[in-house]
C-alpha cells in the first residue's frame, strides 16, 4: 500500500518519458495529475488508517523486500509511515497535485513532446521526494535525495535554451553534490560505528549512551556531515547560494522546489533524525545558529531585489532558515508546522507570481508593474492572503506556526537567536508588502509588457522565462503584441490552484493552535512520537526529546506566550505598516534611502557578493587546477598534443617512426619509469 | 587424476576451440559467403558458460597451474559476459567498418581465452603467459582499423609500453623465483610466511616489480599514460571490450597474487597501493572533468574506476574482497554498454564520438539516449543502480577497514565523476544539434538486445544485489 504513493507518479513519468511525445497534451498533462491525485488519495487514506492507531503506535513499516544483505549488514528496502511521514507525504501528494493540475495551464503554450518532457520529470521528482519521506532508512532516505537532486537539476534547467536557466540547473546540482559528499560520509560513519542505517534502530543505539560533549565524538561528526547534506538540499549558509537561481525554471518548479519538495528534505532529514541530533548538542546549535543567520542575511537581501521570483526565492531561504532554527533548539514539532504552513503559502505566493508572470507575458521585474489590483483581481487577493500569511499576521496559518518557533527558541533561553528570529520576521513583513505593493498597487509603470516585448534577450533578469521555449513558434509574437492592452486573470486551472492554496494558507495552522489562546496543539500531539525513540516492543518510551507539556503547565509559561505572541503580532503588523508608509505614500523614501547607503544598498542587492566570493575562492581555482594544471600541464601536452596536431595529417607507417622520434612514448615510458623508481625506492631506502 | 585436470580448463578450452573454428571458417569460406562467424564465438563462450556453472563449487585444479576455484569462475562468468555483449555490440560495427570478420572474432576470442586464463592461473609463469596471450590479441584488435592513423598509433603505443611493463613483470617472478624457488602461489606464499617482517629486502623489490606489471595493465596512475592514448584510437567496441576484460583479468590475478601469496607482507604492499589508489581516483577523475571527447572522457573514467578497485583490494577484508567483485561485474556491465552505444552510433566515416556528437540524441534516439543515461549513472554511482552498491561496499569496506582517508577521496571523487558523467546526460536531453553534422546512422537491432540485456544488469544489479554479492562473498572466501 505504501509503496504504490511513489509508485504513482513513477508510473506516471515512465508512461510520459516513453509515449509522451505521441500524446496529446492533454493526455500527458491528465497523466501526470492523476497520477498525483491517485497518490494523494492513498496517502490520505493511509494517514486515517494510521491517525485510527493509538497513539503511542503509529507506525506502518511495510518491508518491500531485501535490498542488501551480505554478512552482517541486512538493509531492506522499507517505507514508513508515521505521523510525520504522514504529514510530508500529505505535504508532497496534495501540494503537489495542484501545482501538477496549475502546470497543466501554465505550461500550455510548450510544443507536446516538451509538455510531455516536462510532465515526465514533474512526476519523476515528487516520486523521489516520496521515496524520501517515507524511506525507513537512511539508503531509502538517500535514493529519494539523489533523486529530486537530480530531477532539480532536469528541472531547473527546463529552458536549457536560456543560457541563465541551463547554469542555473548546473548550479543547483553542483552545490547539491558538495552536500551529498558530506551527506555519503556522514552515513558511511554512521554505518561503521553502529552497524545500522535503520532510523529507528539508529535512535535505539544512540539513546542508550548519554549526549557527546564537543564535536568529535561519532555521532556529532555524523550528525554534522548529514547537517552539511542538509545546508545543500535545504538551501541554508554556505550552500543556499543555488536556491535563488533555481527560480530560473518554470514558475510551478519554483513552487514545487520551494514550497512542497526539495528544500523541505533537510529539515525532514533532521526530523527524521530528532533523537540522533538531540545526542549531538554541539551540532544542535550549529543548526540553531546557521538557520538564524541564514534567515536574517535571506531577508536582507529580500529587501533589495527587484524580480519578482527573486524575492520569493529569497523569502524561501529565510523561512527554512527558521525552520532549521526551530530544530536546533529541539522544537522539532515547530519546525514540522511551520515547514506544513509555508508550504501552502510558499506555493500559493509562487504560482501566484506564476499567475502575474503568465499575465505580463514573461515580465518578472517589479519595477515594471503596478496596478494590476484592478486586472488581476484573483491572483491579487488570493496573493495578499498569502502574504498575510507568511508575514505572520495573526489567525492565519503562517503566524502560528512561526509563533511557536519564536515561542520556543525564548523557552529554550536563546534570547540572541530570538532577537534574530524576531527581526527576520520584520524583514519578512516588509518586504512580502514591498512585493505586494509595487506589484499589485499604484499606477502601471512605464517599461511594461508592450514595449518590452521587442527587446528581450539583452541581460539575465529581464529574459522572460519562456522565450527559449516561444522562440520559434510564429504564433507567439502576434500574441504578445495586445498584451500591453488588457490583461488576462489566471486562467480556470491556475485560479482554482490558488483559491485553494489561500484557503490552506488561512486554515492550515488551526491543527497547531497553541494553549496559551485556547486551542489545541494537535498538530504538535500527533508528531511527537516520531521525535522520540519509538517505544520498545511493549517498553516504555526511552527518552522523551521533547518532554510533552503537561496540562498543569505553569500559568507563567502561558502568560509569557501571549505576550510573546503580541510581539510578534506587533512586528508582523509594524512590518506591513512600515512597508505600506514606504511603497505606497512615500516611494522616494526608499530610494532615498537606497542613495543614502549606497554601500550597504549594493551590497545587499549583490546578495553580499557571497556568488563572487565562492566563484573567486572556489570555482575558479579547481577549474584552473583541472585544466591548465593536471591536464593541460601534465596529460594534455604530452598525449594530446601529439594526437590533434599531427596524429591526423601523417600516414600510418611514418606516423609511427614519428611518434618515436618527437619522443611521446619516451614521455609515456619515463612517466612509467618515475613509478617504478618510486615505488622500488621506497622499498629499498625506507 | 589426469581427467580431472581438464575439468579445470574446460572453459578456457572452449574458447580457445570456438576461436579455432572461427579461423577455420574464416580460412575455408568462399570469397563473398557470410558465415555466421560471430554466432559460433557465442557458441563456444555459451558453452564456457555452462562449464562454469557446472564446475562451481568443484574447486577444480588442472595441472597444478590452473585452479578453477569459484574465485576464478565468477571472473570467468565476467569475462564471458564482457566477450558475448562483444560480439554482440562488433557484429554491426564489422559490417559498417568493414573489419576482416574471421581475424576480429578470432583475435577477440583467443584473448578472452588469455583472461580466463590469467584469472585461474596459480603459477607466476603461467599468468605471464595468459598476460601475454591477451595482450597481443589486444594490440592487434586496437590496431584493426588500418586505414586510421590513430588506431595504428594508438595500438603501437600500448604496444611498445605493454612490453615495457611486462619485462618488469618477468623480472619480479624472476626475483620471486630466486627466493622462493618456484613460481607456483601456494608454494611463494609459504615461503614468505615464514620469513619475518625485516626479510631479505629482495623480497621488496620482488614486490614492487610485480606490483609494476600488475599497475600498467589495471592502468594505476604513474603507469596509466596508453590508456586515454589506446582507449580513443582503438574503435569503440574494442575500447569496451579492452577496459573490462583485461582490467577484470589483471585485477584477478592482482587480487588473487597479492591476497594469497603475498598476503604475510600486505604490511609493506597496503602503503603503496594506497598511494596508487588516491593517486589514480584523484587523476583519472580531475583530468576527465575536462574532457570533451566521449571515449576519452570514458578513458579516464575507467582509469578512476581502477582506484575505487585498488580501494577495496587495499581494504583487503571480507566486504572489499567481495567488494572486488561485485564491483568488477557492474563495471564491466556498464562500461560495455556505455562503449557500445558509442559504437553504435558511429559511421565509417566519422566516429561520432565527440561530446557535441551527442547533442539532442533524445530527439533522434530516445531509446539509446534512456539505455545510455542509466550507463552513466551507474557510472556515477548513482542509486539505485549497479555502479552505487559497488561504490557503496567499496567505500564501506574502507571505513571499516580504518582507511578513512581512502574513503573521503573516494567519495569525493565518485562526487566529483558524476559532473562529467552528467554533462553528456544534458548534451542528450538539453541540447540541440548544431551545424552540419549529420543525424547518426540507424542502430542495429543486435547491438540494441546487447544493450537492453546491459541495462537489465545494471538495474538488476542495484535493484536486487544480494543474490550476487552472496555468490561474490562466497567465492572470494574460497581462496582467501
Amino acid at each position: 500500500m505504501l509503496a504504490l504513493i511513489p509508485l504513482f507518479p513513477f508510473a506516471g513519468f515512465l508512461v510520459n518519458a516513453s509515449l509522451g511525445r505521441r500524446l496529446p497534451k492533454s493526455v500527458s498533462g491528465g497523466v501526470a495529475s492523476a497520477a498525483m491525485v491517485a497518490a494523494f488519495a492513498v496517502a490520505g487514506t493511509s494517514v486515517l488508517a494510521l491517525a485510527g492507531m493509538p497513539p503511542g503506535r503509529r507506525a506502518v513499516e511495510e518491508t518491500v523486500y531485501t535490498w542488501i544483505a551480505s554478512g552482517e549488514f541486512v538493509l531492506d528496502l522499507t517505507f514508513r509511515l508515521d505521523p510525520l511521514s504522514a504529514v510530508m507525504i500529505l505535504v508532497v501528494t496534495g501540494i503537489g497535485a495542484l501545482i501538477h493540475v496549475y502546470s497543466t495551464a501554465y505550461m500550455h503554450e510548450e510544443t507536446d513532446p516538451e509538455y510531455a518532457r516536462y510532465f515526465s520529470y514533474l512526476n519523476l521528482f515528487a516520486a523521489f521526494m516520496l521515496v524520501l519521506v517515507l524511506g525507513a532508512n537512511f539508503l531509502v532516505l538517500f535514493v529519494g535525495w539523489e533523486g529530486v537532486g537530480l530531477c532539480s537539476y532536469l528541472l531547473i534547467g527546463f529552458w536549457f535554451r536560456k543560457k541563465s536557466a541551463a547554469d542555473a540547473g548546473k548550479k543547483a546540482f553542483i552545490v547539491n553534490r558538495i552536500g551529498d559528499y558530506a551527506f555519503v560520509l556522514g552515513m558511511l560513519l554512521l554505518v561503521t560505528r553502529f552497524g545500522t542505517l535503520d532510523f529507528q534502530r539508529l535512535a535505539a543505539v544512540v539513546s542508550a549512551v548519554p549526549p557527546e560533549q564537543g564535536v568529535c565524538g561519532a555521532v556529532s561528526m555524523a550528525t554534522l556531515l548529514l547537517f552539511i547534506g542538509a545546508t545543500g538540499k535545504s538551501a541554508q549558509i554556505p550552500l543556499y547560494t543555488w536556491l535563488p537561481d533555481a527560480m530560473e525554471g518554470p514558475t510551478p518548479v519554483s513552487a514545487l522546489i520551494h514550497a512542497a519538495t526539495m528544500v523541505t528534505a533537510g529539515v525532514y532529514m533532521i526530523g527524521r533524525n530528532a533523537v540522533l541530533f538531540s545526542h549531538a548538542p554541539e551540532t544542535m546549535l550549529i543548526v540553531a545558529v546557521v538557520g538564524a543567520v541564514t534567515a536574517l542575511m535571506a531577508g536582507t537581501i529580500g529587501l533589495v531585489q527587484n524580480d519578482i521570483k527573486r524575492v520569493l526565492a529569497y523569502s524561501t531561504v529565510s523561512q527554512l532558515g527558521l525552520m532549521f532554527l526551530a530544530m536546533g533548539v529541539g522544537a522539532f514539532g515547530a519546525g514540522i508546522f511551520h515547514l506544513y504552513t509555508h508550504a501552502f503559502f510558499k506555493a500559493l505566493l509562487f504560482l501566484g507570481s506564476g499567475a502575474v508572470i503568465h499575465a505580463l507575458h514573461g515580465e518578472q521585474d517589479i519595477r515594471h508593474m503596478g496596478g494590476l489590483k484592478r486586472s488581476l483581481p484573483v491572483t491579487y487577493w488570493t496573493f495578499l492572503i498569502g502574504s498575510l500569511a507568511i508575514a505572520g499576521v495573526p489567525f492565519l496559518s503562517g503566524f502560528f506556526s512561526k509563533d511557536e518557533i519564536l515561542y520556543e527558541t525564548f523557552r529554550e533561553g536563546h534570547l540572541l537567536l530570538w532577537v534574530v528570529a524576531a527581526v527576520t520576521s520584520l524583514l519578512t513583513a516588509v518586504y512580502m508588502f514591498r512585493l505586494v505593493f509595487l506589484t499589485f498597487h499604484g499606477e502601471r509603470r512605464e517599461g511594461a509588457t508592450g514595449t518590452h516585448a521587442g527587446a528581450t534577450g539583452d541581460h539575465d533578469g529581464a529574459i522572460p522565462p519562456d522565450v527559449g521555449a516561444t522562440v520559434h513558434r510564429p504564433g507567439a509574437d502576434s500574441h504578445r503584441q495586445d498584451a500591453g492592452s488588457h490583461l488576462h486573470d489566471a486562467p480556470a486551472a491556475m485560479a482554482v490552484v490558488l483559491v485553494v492554496l489561500a484557503a490552506g494558507s488561512v486554515l492550515a495552522g488551526y491543527i497547531g493552535v497553541p494553549h496559551a489562546i485556547g486551542g489545541h496543539n494537535r498538530l504538535g500531539e500527533w508528531l511527537a512520537p516520531s521525535f522520540q525513540v519509538a517505544a520498545a516492543e511493549g517498553g516504555e518510551a526511552l527518552a522523551p526529546v521533547e518532554p510533552v507539556e503537561e496540562g498543569g503547565a505553569a500559568g507563567g509559561e502561558a502568560a509569557l506566550e501571549l505576550s510573546l505572541m503580541g510581539v510578534s503580532s506587533l512586528i508582523a503588523l509594524a512590518g506591513i505598516g512600515l512597508a505600506a508608509f514606504i511603497w505606497l505614500r512615500r516611494r522616494q523614501l526608499a530610494d532615498a534611502m537606497a542613495s543614502r547607503f549606497p554601500a550597504l544598498y549594493r551590497l545587499l542587492l549583490n546578495k553580499y557578493y557571497v556568488d563572487e566570493i565562492y566563484d573567486a575562492a572556489v570555482v575558479q581555482p579547481i577549474r584552473i587546477g583541472s585544466q591548465e594544471g593536471l591536464w593541460r600541464g601534465f596529460d594534455v601536452r604530452v598525449v594530446d598534443g601529439v594526437v590533434n596536431g599531427t596524429g591526423v595529417a601523417i600516414a600510418a607507417g611514418s606516423a609511427v617512426l614519428r611518434r618515436l622520434q618527437t619522443g611521446s612514448v619516451r614521455t609515456y615510458a619515463g612517466s612509467m619509469f618515475i613509478g617504478v623508481v618510486v615505488i622500488l625506492g621506497y622499498y629499498l631506502w625506507r | 587424476m589426469l581427467n580431472a585436470s581438464f575439468d579445470a580448463i574446460v572453459p578456457m578450452l572452449c574458447v580457445t576451440l570456438a576461436a579455432l573454428a572461427v579461423m577455420g571458417a574464416e580460412a575455408f569460406r568462399s570469397k563473398g559467403e557470410n558465415l555466421p562467424i560471430g554466432g559460433l564465438g557465442i557458441v563456444g563462450l555459451l558453452g564456457a558458460g555452462v562449464a562454469t556453472v557446472l564446475l562451481w563449487d568443484r574447486n577444480a585444479t588442472g595441472f597444478g597451474v590452473i585452479v578453477a576455484d569459484n574465485f576464478a569462475l565468477f571472473i570467468t562468468a565476467v569475462l564471458l559476459a564482457v566477450g558475448v555483449l562483444t560480439i554482440m555490440f562488433s557484429s554491426p560495427v564489422i559490417q559498417r567498418d568493414g573489419l576482416p570478420k574471421g581475424e576480429y572474432y578470432a583475435l577477440v576470442l583467443f584473448s578472452i581465452a588469455g583472461m580466463i586464463m590469467m584469472a585461474s592461473a596459480n603459477d607466476l609463469l603461467v599468468i605471464f603467459i595468459a598476460l601475454e596471450i591477451l595482450s597481443i590479441a589486444v594490440y592487434v584488435l586496437t590496431g584493426i582499423r588500418r586505414d586510421d592513423a590513430r588506431a595504428t598509433e594508438a595500438s603501437f603505443k600500448y604496444f611498445l609500453l605493454g612490453a615495457f611493463s611486462s619485462a618488469f613483470f618477468l623480472y619480479g617472478i624472476a626475483f620471486t623465483y630466486g627466493l622462493a624457488g618456484s613460481t607456483r602461489l601456494d608454494r611463494i606464499g609459504a615461503y614468505l610466511a615464514a620469513q619475518s617482517m625485516s626479510a631479505n629486502p629482495l623480497i621488496l623489490v620482488a614486490l614492487g616489480l610485480l606490483l609494476v606489471g600488475f599497475a600498467f595493465k589495471i592502468s594505476a596512475v604513474p603507469f596509466h599514460m596508453w590508456t586515454p592514448d589506446a582507449y580513443e584510437g582503438a574503435p569503440a567496441v574494442v575500447t569496451g571490450f579492452m577496459s573490462t576484460g583485461v582490467k577484470a583479468a589483471a585485477f584477478a590475478a592482482f587480487a588473487r597474487v597479492f591476497l594469497s601469496a603475498f598476503e604475510p607482507f600486505s604490511a609493506e604492499w597496503a602503503p603503496m597501493v594506497w598511494l596508487l589508489a588516491a593517486a589514480t581516483m584523484i587523476l583519472g577523475t580531475v583530468v576527465g572533468v575536462a574532457q570533451s571527447n566521449l571515449k576519452r572522457m570514458l578513458a579516464y573514467s575507467s582509469i578512476a574506476h581502477g582506484g575505487y578497485l585498488l580501494v577495496a583490494l587495499v581494504a583487503a577484508n571480507d566486504i572489499g574482497k567481495a567488494a572486488i567483485l561485485f564491483y568488477l561485474l557492474a563495471y564491466a556491465v556498464t562500461n560495455v554498454a556505455a562503449f557500445g552505444v558509442i559504437a553504435l552510433l558511429g559511421t565509417r566515416e566519422a566516429a561520432n564520438d565527440d561530446l557535441r556528437d551527442y547533442a539532442g540524441l533524445w530527439h533522434t534516439h530516445p531509446a539509446l539516449a534512456a539505455l545510455m543515461t542509466v550507463c552513466l549513472l551507474s557510472l556515477g554511482g548513482l542509486p539505485p543502480t549497479a555502479g552505487f552498491i559497488g561504490k557503496w561496499y567499496v567505500f564501506s569496506a574502507a571505513i571499516s577497514a580504518g582507511y578513512y582517508g581512502l574513503a573521503i577521496i573516494g567519495v569525493l571523487t565518485s562526487v566529483i565523476s558524476v559532473f562529467f558523467y552528467l554533462r553528456v546526460v544534458v548534451m542528450m536531453y538539453m541540447a540541440e544539434r548544431q551545424g552540419p553534422l549529420a543525424a547518426p546512422p540507424r542502430v542495429a537491432a543486435v547491438g540494441m538486445a546487447a544493450l537492453v540485456a546491459s541495462i537489465a544488469a545494471i538495474v538488476v544489479l542495484g535493484v536486487l544485489p544480494t543474490t550476487v554479492l552472496d555468490l561474490a562473498a562466497a567465492s572470494i572466501a574460497t581462496i582467501f
